[in-house]
């Protein structure tokens, strides 16, 4: 497949990235392609925009919360696309839509590509679609639309596994930090930190990000120097849904320049 | 090799398989690499064999029930799974799988449970092995099924209110499978019914197959043959089905009924008929049939029975749908509480509003008066005694 804007990315960047991750439809129905923009203008390399589902089990509270909110608020796969239709009007980092399969089944494996393609989706992540059923029956069809689909690692995937997750994917690899559902830990430990020395020895093809419990400068800092850089969801959707005097671009802001350790503007 | 057996992969047909995220891979990959091993073990069958005797009460009887048979102009015979300790066959299950627990190392237990019954099975079986054990109930289950909370609680389990969602049966088994992927190493999660990602359907299943092993042998004392004309049960998940068609399966000339709950009217929006309402998709990590909207989202299930109220069915039943060896039957709320009380009232047996949608199933065969029908009478309704009080029509 050729490369889209995910390749290019870590083409021009090997630290430090800052992926966001955020719910579609969350808080308002509407405010997807705002919370969007506001990310890429504040500084954030990648985002991951999720596609709320009745039945979230790999997040914690947070995340789980926000998908409830965006079903009440009337989000669905096909409003999601027609939110996402203009958006490379306005956005050049890369976009990568995450969400559990029986959706994106329902939609239609061939359709939900289609879509992607034509909104300028550069990959996704369903984190229950098993790896083999992905390779047998839709691989070519996600290259066929230059979709990546990137691939979780634990703690516990075992060295054997995550060559072959390796081998088969591409985009990057999403190192899920500990062994726990999505949403802020308290600090990152000393076995998480071997975890992160033994993948990064593997020298694998693909580039890692470090996602699950990093929530600040500290952690995204610290993650930041084992991989690629680091994914943050439950910390910015805890900070969205905050304080409502607020406007969008000053939440997205503020929360970034907290990230990344930059004086906050105002 | 059955038609009806799971494959390598964890299918039956197209339906089955282990759809779950990375974080879960590990805990399932490791029951699936060893639960055959495990239970194909001499030492763990003889554990297993002499639990189910001397704890559980096995064999159940099988019953011939005159009256009802009268009624109905046929052979009718109950399946006594209701006299189990516990009273449901939900021990059968929650037996297998502690002594399997055991033999993996695990320390501690999770469950998720609807009306209770599969929670009371799993505290009950981990008060015996002496394990720590946490239920998951929704929270709005819990205020409906109050008398079985406090049982697991004096059995020593912790019950854990699932706030999430709906607060109902689904939402506990996400809890349960949140609570897992945080606790991968030392925790096991027996699954009460035969859904979730392979081995669970094929495991659950095995467990239960001691039912129709039995009713094959006390038909043939009975009636000089193993066989019946049906066999018939209720299907939520469909355990209690599973274990009472599992002998059955290959045998075409056994007819299989499976009784889903209606709740309101199929059509009414308020159902848990999941073949009639689902269709094809991946509900708790496996691909099976459930009630979705068409955006993919999960419906929220009813039917009186906390017991049938689920948006799926086991990836086994699915098949037998799909494939047409089971004949699946709608019973709403109202006819299995006249079957109910038709039942206690003609044998002297309140049965669990579960299985009284089996015995309502009766009305919708054509029955001669020779057929030998077996009826998995899969729970006693002592449980329910408030659902047939609330209900008042007896």
């Amino acid at each position: 497949m050729v490369k889209n804007r995910i390749n290019k990315l870590f083409e021009n960047k090997s630290e430090n990235v800052l992926t966001v991750y955020f719910t579609a439809g969350y808080p308002e129905l509407d405010d997807t392609l705002e919370i969007l923009a506001e990310l890429e203008k504040a500084g954030a390399d990648m985002v991951e925009i999720g596609i709320p589902y009745s039945d979230p089990v790999a997040d914690g509270p947070t995340i789980q919360e926000s998908n409830g909110v965006a079903l009440k608020n009337g989000i669905s796969m096909q409003k999601i696309f027609s939110q996402l239709k203009t958006m490379r009007k306005k956005v050049d980092i890369p976009v990568v839509l995450m969400g559990y399969f029986n959706p994106v089944l329902q939609f239609g494996l061939e359709e939900f590509c289609k879509k992607c393609k034509e909104c300028g989706v550069d990959g996704v992540i369903i984190p229950d679609l098993p790896i083999l059923e992905y390779v047998e029956q839709y691989k070519d069809l996600f290259d066929s639309y230059d979709l990546h689909n990137m691939y979780l690692i634990t703690p516990q995937t075992s060295e054997e596994r995550i060559r072959m997750i390796d081998e088969n994917t591409s985009g990057f690899i999403y190192m899920v930090s500990n062994s726990s559902i999505t949403g802020a830990k308290k600090e990152i430990s000393e076995e998480q930190l071997k975890y992160f020395n033994r993948i990064k020895s593997m020298n694998l093809n693909n580039p890692r990000l470090i996602g699950f419990g990093i929530s600040d400068n500290k952690t995204f800092k610290t993650a930041s120097e084992y991989s690629s850089g680091a994914i943050i969801g439950s910390a910015f959707i805890k900070a969205l849904k905050e304080s409502d005097k607020d406007s969008i671009a000053d939440k997205v802001h503020s929360f970034i320049n907290m990230v990344k350790g930059e004086k906050i503007s105002q | 090799m059955s038609k009806y057996a799971v494959d390598e992969r964890g299918y039956y047909g197209k339906f089955g398989g282990a759809f779950i995220p990375e974080m879960l891979y590990p805990n399932v990959e490791e029951l699936k690499n060893n639960y055959l091993e495990i239970i194909g073990d001499p030492d763990f069958q003889e554990e297993f064999r002499a639990l189910l005797k001397d704890y559980v009460g096995r064999p159940t009887p099988l019953y011939f029930a005159k009256r009802l048979s009268e009624k109905y102009g046929a052979k009718i015979y109950l399946k006594r799974e209701d006299l189990c300790h516990t009273g449901a066959h939900k021990v059968n299950n929650t037996i297998g799988q502690i002594l399997l627990a055991k033999r993996l190392g695990k320390k501690k237990i999770i469950a998720e449970t609807g009306a209770g019954q599969h929670g009371v099975a799993t505290a009950t079986v981990c008060a015996l092995a002496g394990l720590e054990c946490k239920v998951y109930m929704g929270a709005v289950d819990m205020e409906r099924q109050k008398p079985n909370v406090e049982r697991m609680r004096i059995l020593g389990a912790e019950v854990i209110p699932a706030e999430s969602g709906s607060r109902t049966l689904k939402d506990a088994t996400n809890e349960a499978m949140r609570h897992w992927i945080n606790n991968p190493q030392d925790t096991h999660y027996i699954i009460g019914s035969v859904v979730g990602p392979h081995p669970y359907p094929d495991m659950v299943t095995r467990f239960q197959a001691v039912i129709s092993e039995e009713v094959k042998k006390q038909l043939k004392e009975a009636e000089g043959r193993e066989n019946p004309d049906y066999v018939v049960a209720c299907v939520g998940g469909g355990s209690n089905a599973a274990g009472i068609y599992y002998h059955y399966l290959d045998n075409p000339d056994v007819k299989i009924i499976a009784a889903e709950a209606a709740g309101k009217g199929v059509e009414s929006g308020e159902t848990a008929a999941t073949t009639f309402k689902g269709t094809p998709g991946v509900l708790h990590g496996s691909m099976t049939l459930l009630m979705q909207t068409t955006d993919g989202q999960v419906v929220e299930p009813y039917s009186i029975s906390a017991g049938l109220d689920y948006p799926g069915i086991g990836p086994l039943h699915a098949h037998l749908f799909e494939t047409g060896r089971a004949k699946f039957i709608a019973v709403d709320d109202e006819n299995s509480m006249k079957a109910g009380i038709e039942l206690s009232r003609l044998e002297g047996i309140i049965p669990a509003v579960e299985s009284a949608h089996a015995f309502s199933a009766l009305n919708q065969l054509d029955l001669n008066e020779n057929d030998v029908v077996v009826i998995n009478l899969s729970g006693r309704g002592d449980k329910d005694l408030q659902t047939y009080i609330n209900w008042g029509k007896y």
